[in-house]
């Protein structure tokens, strides 16, 4: 039982951290766009567009670490959701296309109307990501997702009344999410200028979801009496209380300026509400189909759970070290100085001897490997070959980029 | 079991689409396999100039390799979104596939989107953290690229061994039982070859691509001691890569004699069993024979079996129904065979000028070529690619279901591939506006900020 669960768990996870970092990812082009016309709105958009530089690959990966797990744990849900809901997720996907293309190509703009127009191409495909992924999980949520291979209504499963709420949600939420951060950058950069106008944006936005969180419940409970019922009765209950707490608690640390907090306030709401979700739902995953019936055999489990968490250790570290560095404003920081001297190192390497080594791997490589025919002998004939390369690689670099040699 | 009774285990699915299904999913993976070449061997290139230039405290390598690594950052990120669209292509279109054997191979994307993540956080962190780190620190930050590019490439080369050769499961009525994920996917003996092959020609791709774009520098008289340092190392290791490529491409060819025959008798466009078979150079498949190829007697059985009246089995052993489509097989290894023989020739032709006179070619006639080269790597890799998988078919997972059980039964494939056909268009003329700007950035900018730093 516990460990037909446990990836789920971890799924969830991954969907609350990509819903507050990648969401806060998203907002953060949201915002380039609804600051066109103000006369600081290039600074404003340069501003966000360094904020999330270093970081924005990382925290789209979490998408990709929510699909992987998913199919690999629970494949039969997974396949009758994707074929249901493709037009939605395939909408999803071009929008992610574009965001990461207009990313790279924000690296070569060289003038402000240039860079201008790529944060426009950036702004409407963050806005459509959280859109279409929100209504591809409210088709969910309403059980307009069956079992089967494209089984659901390919419309109807995501043009619906709470897809539409929950699309809308997600697009006010990264927004709320992204001012939040980008106000606690600001004000951590001592960007003056510049954080009024995040702190106003994110009491605006914040104000904004809260209404929309409201308010579509009630065009929720028209569509669906069940979905709201499972939400604010039993369990669920108060993960959503708590959510709404944490977002009234952030708009109060946003207003007295106290954003180290709201950082983690505002989190926790959006996280909550993932959470809530998950626990009105539980264990079902599809009309049918719980989390035991849906998860992988016995040894699969097993290795997933073993590859998250020995992932994890790794990973999380690395985040930290990212987030440190970025959150930290060591990117940002005015440059320390000129390159450190580095120690001059002669070249003393013996090209002779490199070039010979080279040939006789070379030889020894296509004898093992193209001639016998033993497994290890196979083994051992491709590392000869790669020693091949790396000791003539060595021995001609070293020898073709000696400084003496750059008279010829 | 047998293969009639699997296919009746997976029967078709009512899509009319099946063929614009994969060669959308083709499409998706040519784009993205170059993308791939980069990101496996780029960083070390990278990496390498930065030591060096560490090294010898000689600021022309860390200019070098500062602007290499923002072109590294860009490829990263498109290859990201390429990326992303393979694995929602999983379940867009193949839910079946998914749905079915996901529990088997999934773990390998699991591990993969791990390191695909270290990935990402040490390309930000190593770009952007240019004279913000120390330099052993930044060196340092390197280091976790090139190894999660190479464990990366590793599991995703796993899951298309096992789609090949697949092990670890057992099925009873459909349903997959007895799954061992490690053993499907790393004890696979397939595996090794497919990924040392991937492996070397990565570094062919992107050699030779690197090396192409300053020896153009150098045809239009742009040659300073950066263009030469630069053209050197990328150069230098391709034309090594390239004949080694041949050696390697001899033994996946005998692996897969042996576990794939139907495909090598494709490949060959050999319809019956034959022993002391010949080789066919070029020439068109039609009415079970090879018509206007060059043939070379036993060639084929010394090559797979290393005896001279070796057998080697004919499509002939397979109903009709189970064969792929010999001339796309046959003409995507021949343009890969052949491209393959002029890159190795061209490494030689570096080689030997290099021993004899202890410096690079002069004749114009080598950098033209070069320039040709990258381009017909890529064309080469994709080729590879190309028989790899068609090669396969009609199978998904080779003799286990066929891929027209593993298609969606979703509507509107054709519209999708239409609009995913201009997306990749709109992304490859994004990616070379942007790739052109920062070659043409003016050296010294590296001597400032970088621009994305300035501002505000």
């Amino acid at each position: 039982m516990f460990l037909q669960s446990l990836p789920m768990v971890f799924i969830l996870a991954g969907l609350a951290l990509y819903t507050v970092l990648g969401g806060a990812d998203l907002g953060a082009g949201f915002w380039q766009i609804a600051t066109r016309r103000r006369w600081n709105a290039g600074s404003i958009r340069e501003f966000a567009h360094r904020a999330m530089g270093p970081v924005w690959e990382a925290n789209h990966v979490w998408l990709i670490f929510v699909l992987t797990v998913f199919w690999t744990s629970y494949p039969k849900a997974f396949g009758s959701i994707m074929s249901t809901l493709a037009v939605p997720l395939f909408i999803a996907l071009l929008g992610i296309m574009f965001r990461g293309v207009s990313y790279a190509m924000r690296e070569g703009a060289a003038t402000p109307l240039e860079s201008g127009r790529i944060d426009t191409r950036f702004a409407l495909s963050s806005i459509l990501v959280p859109f279409a992924l929100g209504a591809a999980v409210g088709g969910i949520a309403t059980n307009r997702v069956p079992v089967g291979n494209a089984a659901g209504d390919m419309w109807s499963s995501w043009l619906n009344p709470t897809s539409i709420v929950i699309g809308t949600l997600a697009v006010t939420t990264s927004a709320y999410l992204a001012a939040v951060y980008l106000a606690a950058d600001a004000a951590h950069d001592r960007e003056l200028t510049l954080e009024p106008g995040f702190r106003l944006r994110a009491l605006g936005s914040g104000v904004a979801a809260g209404a929309i969180a409201i308010g579509g419940l009630f065009i929720v409970n028209a569509d669906d009496h069940a979905l709201v019922h499972s939400l604010l009765h039993g369990r669920a209950l108060p993960a959503v209380i708590l959510s709404g707490f944490a977002g009234f608690a952030t708009l109060l640390l946003v207003y007295r300026r106290r954003y180290e907090l709201a950082r983690y306030a505002a989190s926790l709401a959006v996280a909550a509400i993932v959470a809530g979700w998950a626990l009105s739902r539980w264990p079902t995953i599809l009309p049918g189909l719980s989390v035991h019936q849906a998860a992988a055999g016995h040894d699969t489990l097993v290795c997933v759970v073993v590859a998250v968490l020995g992932g994890a250790v790794i990973l999380f570290p690395s985040l930290a070290l990212l987030f440190g560095l970025t959150l930290g404003g060591r990117f940002r920081e005015d440059e320390r100085g000129a390159l450190r001297e580095a120690r001059v190192a002669r070249a003393n390497v013996n090209v002779r001897l490199l070039a010979r080594l080279a040939v006789a791997c070379l030889i020894g490589g296509f004898g093992l490997l193209n001639i016998a025919d033993a497994t290890w002998a196979h083994a051992i004939g491709v590392a000869c070959l790669f020693g091949f390369i790396g000791l003539a690689f060595r021995a001609i670099v070293t020898s073709a980029l000696d400084p003496q040699a750059a008279a010829r | 079991m047998t293969t009639h009774s699997i296919a009746a285990a997976f029967p078709p699915v009512d899509q009319h689409y099946l063929l614009q299904a994969r060669q959308m999913q083709a499409l998706s993976f040519a784009v993205h396999i170059p993308l791939v070449a980069f990101g496996l061997s780029f960083p070390a290139m990278v990496l390498f100039v930065e030591w060096l230039g560490r090294r010898r405290g000689d600021e022309l390598y860390l200019t070098l390799a500062r602007r290499w690594s923002k072109v590294m950052l860009t490829l990263f990120a498109v290859g990201v979104i390429t990326g992303t669209v393979l694995s929602f292509e999983m379940g867009l279109l193949w839910p079946n596939f998914t749905g079915t054997f996901g529990s088997v191979f999934g773990l390998g994307f699991t591990i993969e989107g791990f390191s695909f993540f270290l990935e990402a956080i040490f390309i930000g962190i190593y770009v952007y953290g240019w004279r913000r780190l120390s330099p052993r620190m930044h060196l340092l930050s390197g280091i976790p690229i090139v190894i999660t590019g190479i464990t990366g490439s590793l599991l995703v080369i796993a899951v298309n061994a096992w789609m090949n050769h697949p092990v670890g499961f057992s099925l009873r009525n459909g349903k997959v039982v007895h799954v061992h994920p490690l053993r499907a996917l790393l004890g696979n003996s397939y595996l090794w070859n497919e990924l040392i092959h991937m492996y070397v020609a990565a570094y062919i791709v992107s050699g030779f691509i690197v090396a192409g774009w300053y020896a153009f520098c150098r045809l239009r008289g742009r040659w300073t001691r950066y263009e030469r340092t630069a053209l050197t190392i990328p150069l230098t290791i391709a034309a090594l890569a390239a004949p080694v490529q041949i050696l390697v491409g001899d033994w996946a060819a005998r692996d897969v004699a042996k576990t794939q025959p139907v495909k090598l008798a494709a490949i060959e466009g050999l319809y019956k069993t034959t022993s002391g078979a010949s080789e066919h150079l070029l020439g068109w498949y039609s009415d079970n024979q090879m018509k206007g190829a060059i043939v070379i007697p036993h060639l084929l059985s010394i090559l797979t079996d290393h005896s001279w009246d070796g057998t080697v089995e004919g499509l002939d052993s397979v109903p009709a129904s189970q064969r792929p489509p010999v001339n796309v097989v046959h003409w995507a290894f021949q343009t890969m065979a052949g491209i393959g023989t002029m890159l190795a020739l061209i490494g030689v032709i570096y080689l030997g000028v290099w021993i004899r006179r202890k410096r690079l070619p002069n004749s114009p006639w080598f950098y033209y070529a070069l320039v040709a080269a990258g381009p017909l790597a890529v064309v080469a890799l994709i080729s590879g690619w190309v028989v790899t998988e068609v090669g396969r078919q009609p199978w998904v997972v080779y003799r286990v279901m066929p891929t027209a059980a593993a298609v969606t039964g979703a509507h509107g494939i054709p519209v999708a591939y239409g609009v995913l056909a201009l997306a990749y268009l709109a992304v490859a003329s994004g990616l070379a506006w942007v790739l052109r700007r920062l070659a043409r950035a003016p050296l010294d900018l590296s001597l400032e900020p970088p621009s994305q730093l300035q501002a505000a």
